[in-house]
């Protein structure tokens, strides 16, 4: 558990960086990872355009909805094979909201977040209560029964029915010298980095260490007197509302909502996104992010079967021979240079 | 020999329980194995039968068998009678007895299922009850006769009298007498009371720590002082 | 009424293809502990076997039977290749697993068969309706195939030693290896069962809802409500639980919902099933090991 959260076991005493050159040194090691990752951030505004920026962003908001199913299953350790299902109302409250009653984007994400943590609280409330199995069967059921359920007449005038509902990207405030394109990926990479930040706090509070403990030591955590059910239902609701706000990112800029593109394949790429990228790993999502947006789309030049086979392989190969995912590797590549990794993981 | 042991060493995982252990049972012999808990007694019969990992040498029948799987040892007539009885609950007490002839193909089956009734007549009684209903004395008796349904060449048992009345306890000892008088089986016995034990037994070891400390004929170990004070009780 | 009856009837048809999906599944899950998610792509594979097999000019029971051995070979295969190496692994490891062999044969069936939707034949049809118009020749046939599948797996379980020792090798592998079961093989062939009556059902649904490659998806959902709701670790229970499921999908397609919310009737059995009976009708409430 050393360096897991919070900062690394060992911090540089300013008293030992008496000679310049390793006050330095020290000073590069400690200021550069955050600088460099935020002109890492920022830089795709400039060098990419249109399209490529706009994979970017789908890749952005893949990353925030892997990371709300890594909360509950990387750090709580419960099975939900059914995000998508809240990645479809996060962009279903904000599609309908934004087109049917002119709501501004932002106005519309506490309701999506809001409704997610709700239906993620109903539906994980009876499943958690009798343990793992019953969640990965009920959340796999909701993923297949959610793209019959959005297109059904009774809900038509809201969610449009088989055709869905179109609506447009917010513009960019006069002030901001941005195209819509990159104000969209500014929003998603601040909506997604507010997620991330508070995830990470999350995952070191109390609340995420009792979760781990859970996880971990069921049956010690059970005899001392934590309520394990109430927590992981929490956990749960979270969860959903932070995969709900990725599905909101993700209507406004597509700008376009359909039932069948939030059925099953939807939660089972989350699934493995969160696999590949690292299970109960912050960053992890981030890797997984990137490989749901673009490991298809090169799979899918070979055949249209392609996609689906290359997952399910590297999904097993990552199961059986790298469970801890991309971000494991990269931990371990970091820590054999010496470079103290902040990941803040377990 | 039936079962010739030579330097066996077993442990889980990193931890070495048993660090070395000689010990034999003759045919139709009844040799026990005693020790204070955590001895490795327990780990000793799971070593016989592959079911945790061991090095060392485990002739059966003349053939070595160390390193076999667990299924294979039973197929060569080694019957286990495990700690907690290992006995299937769901099932009924005749269908837990058929698993025991599964291996079979004799047609004296029938014949011993006759045998399991007139040694357990209590049995006889519960014979369409699920085993997961039964009195634990009730269970062990099925377990161990579970195993001889097996006609195996050696019976291993762990704690036959674990956790049962001493009125109890004497019946079984008393039907293991008579089991291996007309069956000669040979017999490994795990047990605590040590006075039973001693009293069937033509072998005893004495287990500390993973090591035997005192191996003999069991009359002689009856004798030993040191015995006596830590076993034995007077 | 007739209406009703009619109803009733269509619901115990399909009732016991559900009835066989979540036999296949029970029987899985009681002896690994989980529920095998590509269920429902096998049987869809082994359906596009049946297929290709009557296409190529076998009589239809001879492929019927072709395939139930090709169903079994890939069962077992699957049970070797792919389960053996993780069975200790943990929990997510072998959700995983199943997620990805979902993935792998449902897009490899697409790939090789096409993603159209095709006619499957019956054997039944040209008979026209039966019992007084109530229920289809197919629909018939495929109650009688599905009733004949399901007595037979009863009695392997129950009066054959290969079947007494395949429950004991799932109900406690150790002490059936102490008694020289062969677990491992046992699994195996539990597998192979499986994957053949989940076959069957594939069969016998697909003249009803036509072959494609996402053909078993929602009879998969019902199986699983069927499973729940007799209870996941009792194999008669989920047989009933499917019949029931398959009688309240029915009546509750016409009266209630629309048929549009089919998926969504047997989702709400689920949730419904775990909030009022968790352990379902006749079984115990499992505790996974999650
Ligand atoms: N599954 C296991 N994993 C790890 N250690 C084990 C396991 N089983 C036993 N041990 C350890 O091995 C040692 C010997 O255990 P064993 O069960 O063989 O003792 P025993 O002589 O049978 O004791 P008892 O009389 O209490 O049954 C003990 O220290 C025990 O803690
Ligand atoms: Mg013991």
């Amino acid at each position: 558990m050393e360096g897991v959260c919070g900062k690394p076991p060992i911090r540089p005493n300013p008293a030992d960086a008496s000679q310049p050159a390793r006050g330095a040194a020290i000073r590069l090691r400690r200021y550069l990872p955050p600088v460099a990752s935020l002109a890492a951030i920022l830089a795709p505004l400039w060098l990419l355009e249109g399209f490529h920026l706009f994979q970017l962003t789908v890749a952005v908001i893949m990353a925030l909805a892997v990371l709300g199913l890594n909360i509950v299953t990387g750090y709580s350790g419960q099975i939900s094979l059914g995000h998508g299902a809240f990645f479809a109302i996060g962009a279903y409250v904000t599609a309908a909201l934004m087109s049917h009653a002119g709501w501004s984007f932002w106005a519309t994400l506490p309701p999506s977040a809001a409704l997610c943590g709700i239906v993620g609280y109903g539906v994980g409330l009876p499943a958690l209560r009798l343990g793992g199995l019953y969640l990965a069967l009920v959340t796999f059921s909701l993923a297949v029964a959610v793209p019959q359920l959005l297109k059904h007449r009774s809900l038509e005038a809201w969610t449009g029915g088989v055709q869905g509902l179109f609506l447009s990207k917010p513009e960019p405030p006069p002030w901001l010298p941005l195209d819509p394109d990159q104000h969209m990926y500014l929003l998603a990479v601040l909506v997604a980095g507010c997620c991330f930040w508070l995830t990470s706090n999350l995952v070191c509070s109390r609340i995420g260490l009792a979760l781990m403990a859970i996880r971990d030591h069921p049956v010690a955590a059970e005899a001392s007197g934590m309520d394990i059910a109430a927590l992981k239902t929490r956990a749960f609701a979270v969860s959903a509302m932070i995969t709900g706000v990725a599905g909101a990112l993700s209507a406004v800029t597509i700008e376009y909502v359909a039932p069948d593109s939030f059925g099953l394949p939807l939660s089972i790429t989350l699934f493995v996104g969160m696999v590949v990228g690292g299970v109960a790993s912050v960053l992890g999502p981030v890797f997984g992010g990137l490989f749901v947006l673009f490991v298809p789309s090169i799979a899918e030049s070979i055949s249209r079967a392609t996609p689906g086979v290359v997952y399910g392989v590297i999904l097993i190969v990552f199961l059986v021979g790298m469970p801890d995912g991309i971000a494991g590797l990269i931990r371990r590549a970091a820590q054999r240079i010496g470079w103290s990794a902040e990941d803040r993981t377990t | 020999m039936l079962l010739e042991v030579k330097g066996l060493k077993a442990g889980y995982g990193t931890a070495a329980v048993l660090h070395g252990l000689d010990f034999e049972v003759g045919e139709g012999d009844v040799a026990t194995l005693l020790g204070a808990n955590g001895a490795g007694k327990t780990t000793t019969l799971r070593a016989i039968c592959g079911m945790v990992r061991a090095e060392g040498e485990i002739v059966f029948g003349g053939e070595r068998v160390s390193k076999e799987a667990t299924e294979s040892i039973a197929r060569r007539g080694v019957a286990h009678v495990p700690e907690g009885r290992g006995t299937f609950m769901e099932l009924t007490v005749e269908e837990n007895l058929r698993l025991g002839a599964h291996t079979r193909r004799d047609p004296k089956v029938r014949q011993d299922f006759e045998r399991m009734c007139g040694w357990f007549p209590l049995l006889k009684e519960r014979w369409r009850q699920q085993a997961g209903t039964l009195s634990g004395g009730e269970q062990q008796m099925l377990a161990i006769a579970r195993a001889l349904m097996m006609r195996p060449r050696l019976l291993l048992l762990d704690e036959p009298s674990f956790g049962l009345a001493p009125l109890i306890v004497r019946d079984i000892f008393g039907i293991l007498r008579r089991v291996r008088e007309e069956s000669g089986v040979g017999i490994l016995l795990v047990e605590q009371n040590a006075t039973l034990a001693l009293d069937l037994a033509e072998r005893a070891y004495l287990l500390e720590t993973g090591r035997i400390v005192l191996a003999g004929p069991a009359v002689e170990i009856r004798q030993d002082e040191a015995i006596r004070r830590s076993y034995l009780g007077y | 009424m007739d209406a009703f009856l009619l109803q009733l009837a269509a619901g115990v048809a399909t009732g016991g293809i559900y009835a066989s999906v979540a036999l296949a599944i029970v029987m899985i899950y009681r002896a690994t502990h989980h529920v095998n998610f590509a269920q429902g792509e096998m049987a869809t594979l082994s359906t596009f076997v049946a297929l290709t097999l009557i296409q190529a000019g076998l009589p239809y029971w001879v492929a019927f039977a072709a395939t139930l051995a090709v169903s079994f070979v890939m069962g077992t295969l699957v049970e070797r290749l792919i389960m053996r190496p993780v069975q200790h692994a943990p929990v997510l490891t072998q959700v995983g697993v199943y997620i990805g062999m979902l993935l792998i044969i449902g897009n490899l069936t697409g790939w090789v068969f096409g993603y159209t939707t095709k006619v499957f034949p019956s054997p039944f049809e040209g008979h026209g309706p039966a019992l007084g118009g109530l229920i289809s020749a197919h629909q018939l046939g495929s109650v009688g195939v599905t009733l004949a599948v399901l007595l037979l797996v009863y009695l392997f379980f129950t009066q054959t030693s290969l079947g007494l020792a395949m429950r004991g090798a799932a109900y406690n592998p150790a002490s059936a290896k102490m008694v020289g079961i062969r677990v491992g093989r046992m699994l195996a062939l539990g597998w192979g069962l499986a994957a053949m009556i989940g076959a069957v059902a594939g069969m016998m649904v697909a003249p009803i809802v036509f072959l494609d490659p996402n053909m078993m998806l929602g009879v998969l959902l019902y199986a699983f409500a069927g499973a729940l709701l007799g209870g996941i670790d009792n194999p008669a229970g989920a047989v009933a639980g499917g019949f029931l499921v398959g009688v309240l999908e029915n009546l509750a397609g016409p009266y209630l919902v629309g048929t549009e919310l089919k998926l969504t009737v047997a989702l709400a059995i689920i949730i419904g099933v775990l909030v009022l009976r968790p352990s379902g009708l006749f079984g115990r409430i499992v505790h996974a090991r999650v």
